[in-house]
């Protein structure tokens, strides 16, 4: 199995979201940058798995600048075997999956696998806009899946519940919690993930179709209503007549 | 034009349909222009998106049994191409998802997803969705001519406008799917987690699965879905599906409320757009607090009870 994995980079959750004085600017100062979880922990570690299992390869993707390099380093570390940085500021969804698709023509991979959503835009659409452009079947917040010779079961999240699919390779997946276990990578792979290649390629010629234009921080949530935890007619009575919620 | 795919599972539309349609005839006005839907599949009574203001429904007639991204995106792109559409509009939601990112494609279409606002159109298209799990909002601009936009739930109620609506059918031409669905299987009689407007979600206070009866008790009483924090889905308290937060399921209800939680930033990530919070939890300086509207600082053993029989003495009210 030849497995391209698309990991992005974001701020820590545990981040302080600030802006640069016009709001135009997303403010990078003290904040710490992680491999995106779904990336690393999920789609990562499944198509080590598949690879283990399988035999194959495991090839890292990344839209992004040098600064991305130690993320992708981490990624080699847990064990993939080589990675891609395709030298680019990523500034719009579409701008991402045209590169990655433009790579991924060359490669003759069976999966493309990314997270399910990079946890700062929240877009959930690179990986639909790989499928369209490689003209590949998608399947989207994969929870869990077993591959025999070409063909995958993937279970997958849907509204209140799960469904289960069939889908012969090649094809996209994004992935979901439940779909592996995390890893840690362990001194071994951190020296060896040193000498692993990482190659760096210039982006095709795209225009971003969208831009963000502002930010805005969301209006101070006024203090909290402490309730006589004796008197819930009161919390009821508040719920009704002054939330107007019920 | 503006083109809404109304999601018609099981051939019965869901109110997040009718959220889409509202949106898209909102978006319509702000462009003074009118709003058609697209059906694909069967559908009880199409023209009822009329109510919502659809001026026109098209009925994309085919065999159309499970979703499928390539199918689905093929059949409303070419109905988009076909009508001019400039605004394309769909759910966030699990299908949703997966057709944006294909549609813009195949339009050549700027996309923004998971919006909460209706777009400004003076001298460019802008739409303002939340960012950072709902630490930020984000304006973009969109500079393509055709526009794609997936809408979260519960941004907008749905709303009645009422126009004149024709239902048109056509029979559409797709691809064959290379997706096989063998099995669906959705929790029967209550609202799935992203579309529910009341939630009752509980964490590791409730000190082990056992303890649930009076969660449950509160949420039928309520009219709520249930949900828990990450560690209880984790050590198989509670299912996997009903894990919210981060790297669970985002939910915006109306009403949620945290019992015995303690309101870490993973979890408030996935939650924090509530519209109301109400947190139960016996330490007063629980984080949660920090974020609610209505808290109570007790032990929930003793309060979610009270609390339930509140709400029976209110129903009864009503
Ligand atoms: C990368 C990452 C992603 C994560 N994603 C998520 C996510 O998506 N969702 C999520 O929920 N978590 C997530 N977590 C975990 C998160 O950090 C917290 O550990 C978790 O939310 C805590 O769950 P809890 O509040 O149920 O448990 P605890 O933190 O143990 O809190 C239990 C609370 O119950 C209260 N309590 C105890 N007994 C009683 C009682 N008798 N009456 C009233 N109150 C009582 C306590 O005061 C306490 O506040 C993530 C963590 C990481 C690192
Ligand atoms: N700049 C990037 N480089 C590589 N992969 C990316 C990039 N941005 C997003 N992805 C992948 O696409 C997934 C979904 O991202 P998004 O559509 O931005 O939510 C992520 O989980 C990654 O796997």
């Amino acid at each position: 199995m030849k497995l391209l994995v698309c990991v992005t980079q974001t701020p820590e959750t545990t981040a302080n979201i600030s802006f640069n004085a016009d709001n135009t600017e997303f403010n990078t100062t003290g904040v710490n940058f992680i491999m995106n979880p779904y990336d690393e922990w999920y789609a990562l570690v499944r198509a080590l798995e598949l690879k283990e299992a399988q035999g194959g390869s495991v090839t890292i993707i990344n839209v992004g600048p040098a600064t991305n390099d130690t993320v992708i380093r981490k990624g080699l570390a847990i064990g993939a075997d080589d990675a891609v940085r395709i030298n680019a500021e990523p500034k719009s969804s579409m701008f991402v999956a045209k590169q990655i698709s433009e790579y991924a023509k060359q490669g003759n991979f069976d999966m493309v696998i990314s997270g399910k959503e990079s946890i700062d835009y929240n877009g959930a659409s690179v990986a639909a806009m790989i499928a369209e452009y490689l003209d590949l079947p998608f399947i989207s917040f994969g929870t869990k899946m077993e591959v025999n010779e070409n063909i995958a079961i993937i279970n997958r999240d849907i509204e209140g519940g799960e469904e289960v699919v069939e889908v012969a390779t090649p094809f996209v997946l994004s992935a979901a919690k439940g779909m592996a276990e995390q890893r840690i990578p362990n001194m071994r792979g951190i020296m060896m993930a040193k000498r692993k290649p990482l190659n760096i390629i210039e982006p095709v010629a795209f225009d971003d179709p969208v831009a963000v234009v502002g930010y805005t921080l969301p209006s101070a949530k006024s203090a909290v209503k402490m309730v006589d935890p004796e008197d819930m007619d009161e919390l009821v009575r508040l719920l009704h007549e002054e939330a107007k919620i019920i | 034009m503006v083109l809404v795919y109304a999601e018609s599972p099981k051939g019965q539309f869901k109110k997040s349909a009718f959220e889409a349609v509202t949106y898209g005839k909102m978006v319509a006005d702000v462009m003074g222009k009118s709003c058609a839907a697209i059906v694909i599949g069967n559908a009880e009574n199409a023209g009822q998106l009329g109510k919502y203001g659809a001026s026109k429904v098209i009925q994309a007639n085919g065999t159309f049994e499970d979703f499928d991204s390539q199918v689905f995106s093929t059949v409303i792109a070419n109905v988009a191409k076909e009508i001019g559409a400039e605004v394309v509009i769909v759910n966030h939601s699990s299908s949703g998802k997966s057709l944006l990112g294909r549609l813009a494609v195949k339009l050549d279409a700027g996309s923004v997803s998971g919006v909460n606002s209706v777009p400004t159109i003076d001298g460019s298209f802008k739409v303002k969705k939340n960012v950072f799990s709902g630490k930020a909002i984000a304006e973009f601009e969109v500079k393509t001519s055709i526009k794609v936009l997936s809408l979260i739930g519960n941004s907008f109620p749905p709303a009645e406008s009422g126009v004149d609506v024709s239902v048109d059918s056509t029979d559409a031409t797709a691809p064959t799917a290379r997706v096989t669905v063998k099995t669906i299987q959705t929790v029967e009689g209550t609202v799935p987690l992203p579309e529910a407007e009341l939630v009752v979600s509980a964490g590791r206070g409730m000190k082990g699965p056992e303890n649930w009866g009076i969660i449950e008790e509160l949420a039928t009483v309520v009219g709520a879905t249930t949900a828990c924090s990450r560690p209880v889905a984790d050590i198989g308290w509670r299912p996997h599906h009903e894990h919210v937060g981060q790297t669970g399921v985002a939910i915006r209800p109306n009403l949620y409320f945290a019992i015995g939680i303690s309101g870490a930033i993973q979890h408030l990530a996935g939650v924090n757009s509530s519209k109301v919070i109400v947190v139960i939890n016996k330490d007063p300086e629980a984080p949660f607090f920090k974020a609610a509207d209505y808290g109570i600082c007790a032990d929930l053993f003793d309060v979610v009870p009270k609390l339930t029989e509140a709400f029976k003495k209110f129903n009864a009210a009503q």
